[in-house]
């Protein structure tokens, strides 16, 4: 279960992108929204929602929304997670966002994160306005019926609690070191 | 004749990807017996070849076979679809087409 709950503050995390370069929420304290996505590579969920990732950074870029996608795969069971692997697809894919590498999951275990992808939309002032899945449907964007992520950004650029404020994640779960 | 459907307990999509299964069998008339493989542990993972959840294999044959430079693990499964969409199970065509192959379908 996660370890924030709508109303809740942000907690910060600096974490390497795959641009090279080091990613701190707080250098996106001048956006309007921020959404930190774990997700990964390889989960076939995280894939087939991610196209949906970039179009909503495409589509609400301009009104101050900023995705910052996280990767705290165990990269040694997984190495199709690793940060090669990593800079790898957002090449590929086109990522429009900064893709991080958690290598140490203290971001995902702070946040009680356990899927991917799993979302955690936080307002200008930094609190937590939604956390869940993306919408309803991760295989057919066009038979989504609820889709609780756009949703929710419109409900907080809107200055608005969003309708619904907690979904299930659904996906893949982390893949944990082993913990001596 | 044999079905057996491997899965992996923390992927989701094992329930609907083995209801798909049965659905599929019905409209076609094959009535088998599936086995049934939960895959609990990374040794488990590698002794059965395992890809990723779910798997289903008829005669032993992977119904969409998997790269032979695959990774076994205890994962999440991959299919690309018909429209190339990624989806965490196999569509119906997918495995409909598998049946056809290897049963005699009216």
């Amino acid at each position: 279960m996660a370890n924030l709950k709508p109303g809740d503050s942000a907690i910060a995390f600096s974490l390497k992108g795959t641009d090279g370069q080091t990613h701190a929420l707080a250098d996106y304290s001048d956006k309007n929204a921020v959404a930190v996505i774990f997700t990964c590579n390889h989960c076939p969920y995280a894939q087939a929602w991610e196209g949906r990732f970039i179009q909503a950074q495409a589509d609400y870029s301009d009104k101050g929304v900023q995705v910052l996608a996280i990767n705290a795969n165990n990269a040694e069971s997984h190495p199709g997670d690793s940060y090669e692997a990593m800079q790898q697809r957002a090449q590929e894919q086109g990522f429009n966002f900064p893709y991080l590498h958690d290598e140490t999951q203290e971001t995902a275990r702070a946040f009680g994160a356990e899927r991917t992808p799993e979302i955690f939309l936080f307002d200008k002032n930094g609190v937590l306005q939604y956390h869940g899945a993306p919408d309803d449907n991760h295989d057919d964007p066009d038979g989504v019926q609820n889709a609780w992520f756009r949703d929710a950004i419109d409900a907080v650029l809107a200055g608005n609690t969003p309708a619904v404020t907690t979904t299930e994640p659904k996906g893949c779960t982390i893949k944990w070191k082993q913990t001596a | 004749m044999s079905i057996q459907f491997l899965y992996y307990e923390d992927c989701p999509s094992h329930d609907d990807a083995l209801d798909r299964l049965k659905t599929v069998m019905a409209e076609v008339g094959v009535n088998v017996n599936i086995e049934i493989i939960k895959v609990e542990t990374e040794a488990q993972a590698q002794q059965l070849r395992f890809v990723g959840s779910p798997t289903i294999l008829i005669n032993g044959k992977d119904i969409v076979p998997p790269p032979d430079n695959a990774y076994y693990s205890l994962t999440c499964r991959a299919y690309r679809l018909e429209n190339g969409r990624i989806s965490p199970l196999p569509s119906v065509d997918m495995i409909r087409h598998a049946l056809q192959q290897h049963f005699t379908i009216v």
